[in-house]
């Protein structure tokens, strides 16, 4: 183990005079230090994970709810065959094969994704993929209710997009937290697949600096404690949001392990 | 009594001192059979030809290689299992003893030299600028505000860096997972130039859908020494392959060979790489070593 990796160069691999200088100028450091370099790696893989999120969150929660419209009209029928279709295409196709297609495939069809950057591709990519596995859990969420819930807003004379919002999403969200914990702290662990189309975060961080540097350990090792700090990170922020959303008697309450 | 005593242990110790010497050896003569690391697209040096099977510069005079060796250990038969190896996972490989010799592209230098051992040099790399032949790019200069791909795990990341630095060019670097896909990266103008080995560029584009629109241009930007890679704690394999090497080379093979795979039609698709003998290999052959990129490069 030899730590003193971190503080070299990464032009020479000789030691820099200070081996955490780019701090507050990332990027313009003209003799970074491998520990630079890490920095900046976990950077872009927050960045590309904090971004897929914000797209798996929206779209999940929106695909869910749609998969468990009424099939009393057409645009509803419509809507659940589309939702349906979101979430077999996107749960069914490998993240890495999918980040392929959005970053070589689908800019061939439609030219204007071809002057996106890397990092948004991958994000959409990521969100999209993940919105498909969050779809399935709001649906799990909205479906569990007892129908009694459903019914008494009919009976209150709420539409369906009232009862929606009123009644069934309220609950049906704040049952899925748990499930959706897990699903976000996936997401900064799959944001590894950016390396595959040149995204400069964390894994190619790891296989770029092992391979220059014959410090294989302590680099994986450092890369693995960003991954799991990241992630656990999430999980304390869902379990924060978890436990403020909580109505006393309802589900979730009574139970104090339900954060953990 | 003494003395006797002497002899005995002085017996023990040289037996044992060749058990422990060679592994490789021992391994290749009690199982029969030798691992080789080949790589899957590294045309023409190593690269598979379809169902499994693996051909190239280097794979081909690995296997002569291993013929001597077969032949001076006094077997019948030695079967040889293929290992496809990467740029991140070779020198691993190698370490843990999944693969006994690789017959790849890996450039011999003094930070790898303290993991793996090397052969003598047969080949010197010269590492060079691939563009689209419309593109009008020429040299490394102008590459300036433009996208320049490499592979990761490569020592060609850390090539362009440090030429970015000296030269003040400033250039975005773009990452492929593999030489394949770095050169997609150029196909579909994800990135404007690829910086590899000249072998690896020019074998990427014999190999695509037009090869005349893309040529090889610019400075040679490192020149580096490609060696076969064994186990650094087995000297007694290493002398056995260099032994190997140096015969090859006195029987007036290497110039047939280049012929064969850098200047002729090659399987499986009969394209023909087209690059010429440089003066740097000639030279290797000329003067047999094992001396690090680090040696070649100084000024």
């Amino acid at each position: 183990m030899d730590l003193g990796i971190f503080c070299k160069g990464t032009l020479d691999q000789e030691p820099v005079e200070h081996c955490f200088s780019a701090l507050f100028a990332l990027g313009k450091n003209p003799d970074p230090s491998y520990l630079d370099w890490l920095m900046k790696a976990w950077g872009w893989t927050l960045a590309v994970a904090v971004l897929g999120l914000f797209l798996a969150l929206i779209l999940g929660a929106v695909m869910g709810t749609l998969r468990t419209l009424p099939p009393e009209n057409k645009l509803n029928r419509f809507l659940v065959r589309f939702s349906t279709a979101w979430v077999e295409l996107f749960r069914n196709i490998p993240i890495l094969v999918q980040v392929f297609l959005w970053y070589h495939v689908v800019p061939a069809f439609i030219p204007v994704l071809k002057s996106f950057p890397s990092y948004l591709l991958v994000s959409i990519a990521l969100g999209f993929f993940t919105s498909a596995r969050i779809a399935e859990q709001v649906r799990a969420g909205i479906q569990s209710l007892p129908s009694g819930q459903k019914s008494a807003a009919t009976a209150l004379g709420l539409t369906t997009f009232q009862s929606y919002r009123y009644v069934i999403l309220p609950m049906a969200l704040r049952i899925v937290i748990p499930p959706l914990t897990s699903e976000s702290m996936n997401l900064i662990k799959n944001s590894s697949v950016a390396f595959a189309v040149s995204v400069p975060e964390l894994t190619l961080f790891a296989m770029q600096a092992q391979e220059e540097t014959s410090h294989g350990v302590e680099i994986y090792l450092a890369v693995t404690l960003l991954y799991a700090l990241s992630a656990f990170a999430v999980n304390r922020v869902m379990a924060y949001i978890e436990k403020r959303s909580r109505i006393p008697g309802f589900i979730v309450a009574n139970s104090e392990a339900a954060a953990h | 009594m003494v003395k006797a005593g002497l002899i005995a242990a002085g017996l023990l110790l040289s037996s044992m001192n060749a058990q422990a010497a060679s592994q490789t050896l021992d391994k290749m003569k009690s199982t029969g059979a030798v691992t080789m690391g080949v790589r899957e697209s590294s045309i023409p040096m190593s690269y598979t030809t379809g169902d499994s099977r693996f051909d190239g510069y280097h794979v081909e005079i690995c296997r002569m290689i291993l013929g001597d060796i077969k032949d001076k250990l006094g077997m019948n038969t030695l079967r040889i299992n293929y290992q496809p190896v990467t740029s991140q996972n070779r020198v691993p490989l190698v370490q843990n003893g999944t693969v006994d010799i690789e017959c790849g592209t890996t450039t011999n230098n003094t930070a790898r030299a303290k993991d793996v051992g090397f052969a003598n040099t047969l080949y010197v790399e010269e590492v060079r600028i691939a563009v689209k032949a419309n593109s009008g790019i020429k040299s490394i200069a102008d590459l300036n505000g433009k996208k320049v791909a490499t592979t990761t795990g490569t020592t060609s990341v850390q090539l362009l860096r440090k030429h970015e630095r000296a030269n003040g060019v400033n250039f975005d670097e773009v990452f492929g997972k593999d030489h394949a896909d770095s050169f997609l990266l150029l196909e579909s103008g994800r990135a404007d130039a690829f910086v590899m080995d000249g072998s690896i560029l020019a074998g990427n584009i014999a190999n695509s859908k037009n090869p005349k629109d893309y040529k090889i241009v610019g400075e040679v930007l490192s020149t580096e020494p490609i060696a076969i890679m064994v186990r650094k704690d087995d000297p007694e394999f290493k002398a056995a392959v260099n032994a190997a090497i140096a015969k090859i080379v006195a029987n007036g093979n290497m110039p047939k060979l280049w012929n064969k795979w850098f200047l002729s039609p090659i399987p499986p698709k009969n394209i023909v790489v087209g690059l010429e003998l440089s003066p740097a290999t000639k030279n290797a052959w000329a003067n047999l070593n094992d001396k690090p990129a680090e040696d070649y490069n100084k000024k």
